[in-house]
């Protein structure tokens, strides 16, 4: 157990060594997330001086921006981590040394979580001192919405790490595209009753539907619906399972294949 | 110089090696000593019709340091591959240590390591910061030492706090191998390991690679186009091609079966069919 938890902080201080190598690397952490916002937040300012209708869903629009990218990053932090040893020529090293795959998920995981909080935290502090947009006033229920998130981002990432193990960098855009996949289905800027009737099990069977459909209640009703969050933890667990399932097969089928030597030539 | 009788090729040999090991009923450390470093046993690989390694055998006693020599396409780097647990063989098995590398590498990796100038280090970290994660992947027991040491014996000291990817490709492989050796490993594997070096830094690179094998008593298998390297190296050779053993013994025995007057020579008229 010692030895297992040693390996992965070695491999965090692998990353970890990476990113301070450059400013560049942690400056575009924030630059993506803040733009989006500064978009975003003009356009709730402007909805709001203009005395629109639309006025009064302009915090919803901000608080759905601001957890979409914990999602977007969560997975995009976990997959470019990975991506970093494959450029890197790196991975047979790994798979030669004797880090376990579940040891290499969770450095991984530790390193997206570190990438999210440098992208996002500063973006938070941002929405409130430019356009006075409070996403902490969710309370609690943050913290349920954002592990959920994060959840079903490295739950993504596992299964992008692992069609890149198996098919190599022609599977690298997965990492950049995947979410935009589910984007219009998880109904981060509009309710699930708006979609079609047979388009809404689809978006239910996503996580994110939960917490957006969760955020909605609580800003606009000022309600927890304690059932959706629940609903989607368990959700959540078994994505992750059948993910690392998945990352796994592919890892086995790589090494079957025969690639895992010659990765990233 | 170990004898060759105790080196087998061919089914039936690998067959007579086996019987030649420990029953179960030995204890772990008797079954530890005698179990040979490394056990290839009808090993295959096939990538769609193509087999890329066909029904090779091999046995390398613990200490002795083998070459596997052959052209291009010969089935040496799909061979290291499979002994290192890295590709999984399409029949037959590579055991190292005692553990077939297809399902219980993981409780060998810790006393192996390799080198290939086809496999990179990240070229963001310094050396000695990828020197620090690989002697903690590893388990070193006091990494910030065992690096001191390397930076001594490899001649580190001026490159051990600049990034990996601005090295020269001479200063890279020794950092490579200074890697490799972080965790003082029972058995080594290295493909070409002097491939991207000017002669007099690959004969250092050599006499490193010697001094440590004598040191430790470690296991070295090692892949090279160098014959010059394998003559100075290897106790033993074994020579594939397309995918096949097609000759094996030291690298008098081979001079003398083939009739020729170096390694080269034998390679060259192997090569050409002979």
């Amino acid at each position: 157990m010692i030895d297992s938890i040693n390996r992965m902080a070695a491999m965090t201080a692998r990353y970890y060594y990476l990113l301070r190598s450059s400013w560049l690397r942690l400056a575009e952490l924030i630059f993506w997330p803040a733009m989006q916002m500064l978009v975003w937040g003009f356009l709730y300012t402007y909805l709001y001086d203009s005395k629109s209708s639309m006025a009064s869903t302009g915090g919803i629009l901000l608080g759905a921006v601001l957890l979409w990218d914990v999602l977007f990053r969560g997975q995009l932090g976990f997959s470019f981590t990975f991506l970093e040893e494959i450029w890197s020529r790196n991975v047979a090293n790994l798979m030669m040394s004797p880090l376990h795959p579940a040891e290499l998920a969770a450095s991984l995981m530790a390193m997206s979580l570190l990438r999210l909080l440098i992208g996002t935290l500063p973006v938070t502090l941002l929405a409130f001192v430019l356009f006075g947009f409070n996403i902490y006033g969710l309370g609690f229920p943050l913290l349920g919405f954002f592990i959920n998130l994060v959840l079903t981002g490295w739950a993504i990432g596992l299964v992008v790490s692992g069609m890149i193990i198996r098919q190599g960098l022609g599977a690298e855009s997965l990492a950049y595209s995947v979410m935009i996949l589910v984007l219009p289905l998880c109904c981060v800027y509009y309710p699930v009753w708006v979609l079609p009737l047979w388009l809404q099990p689809a978006a239910w069977s996503l996580t994110p539907t939960y917490v957006f459909e969760g955020m909605r209640a609580i800003l606009m009703n000022g309600v927890f619906r304690a059932d959706l969050m629940v609903e989607c933890f368990a959700l959540n667990l078994a994505y992750l399972t059948l993910a690392f399932t998945t990352f796994m097969l592919l890892l086995r089928s790589a090494r079957h294949k025969g690639v895992l030597l010659t990765m990233g030539e | 110089m170990n004898s060759i009788a105790t080196f087998f090729s061919g089914t039936d040999q690998a067959r007579a090696s086996a019987s030649t090991l420990p029953a179960p009923a030995q204890s772990p450390a008797t079954i530890e000593a005698a179990t040979p470093a490394i056990a290839v046993e009808t090993l295959c690989k096939k990538y769609g019709t193509h087999w890329a390694v066909d029904e090779v055998n091999f046995i390398v006693p613990k200490g002795w340091t083998v070459g596997l020599l052959g052209g291009n396409g010969a089935g040496k780097t799909t061979t290291i591959a499979m002994i290192m647990g890295l590709v999984v063989p399409t029949a037959g098995r590579a055991m190292v240590l005692g553990h077939d590398m297809a399902t219980e590498r993981h409780k060998v990796l810790k006393r192996m390591n390799f080198e290939s100038p086809y496999v990179a280090l990240p070229a963001r970290l310094t050396v000695r910061e990828n020197l620090t994660v690989f002697g903690r992947l590893y388990g070193v027991p006091n990494v910030k030492q065992k690096i001191e040491e390397l930076i001594e014996e490899f001649e580190l000291g001026d490159i051990i706090d600049r990034y990996t990817g601005r090295l020269s490709a001479g200063q890279k492989t020794r950092v490579a191998v200074a890697k490799a050796l972080i965790n003082d490993p029972d058995v080594l594997v290295l493909d070409e390991p002097t491939a991207s070096l000017d002669p007099d830094r690959a004969d250092w690179v050599r006499s490193r690679l010697q001094a440590y094998q004598r040191r430790k008593g470690a296991t070295i298998v090692m892949s090279s186009h160098n014959m010059l390297e394998v003559e100075q190296l290897c106790d033993f050779v074994v020579i594939m091609s397309r995918g096949r053993v097609v000759a094996l013994g030291t690298c008098r025995e081979l001079t003398e079966q083939f009739q020729c007057k170096n390694l080269d020579e034998v390679f060259i008229k192997l090569a050409r069919g002979a």
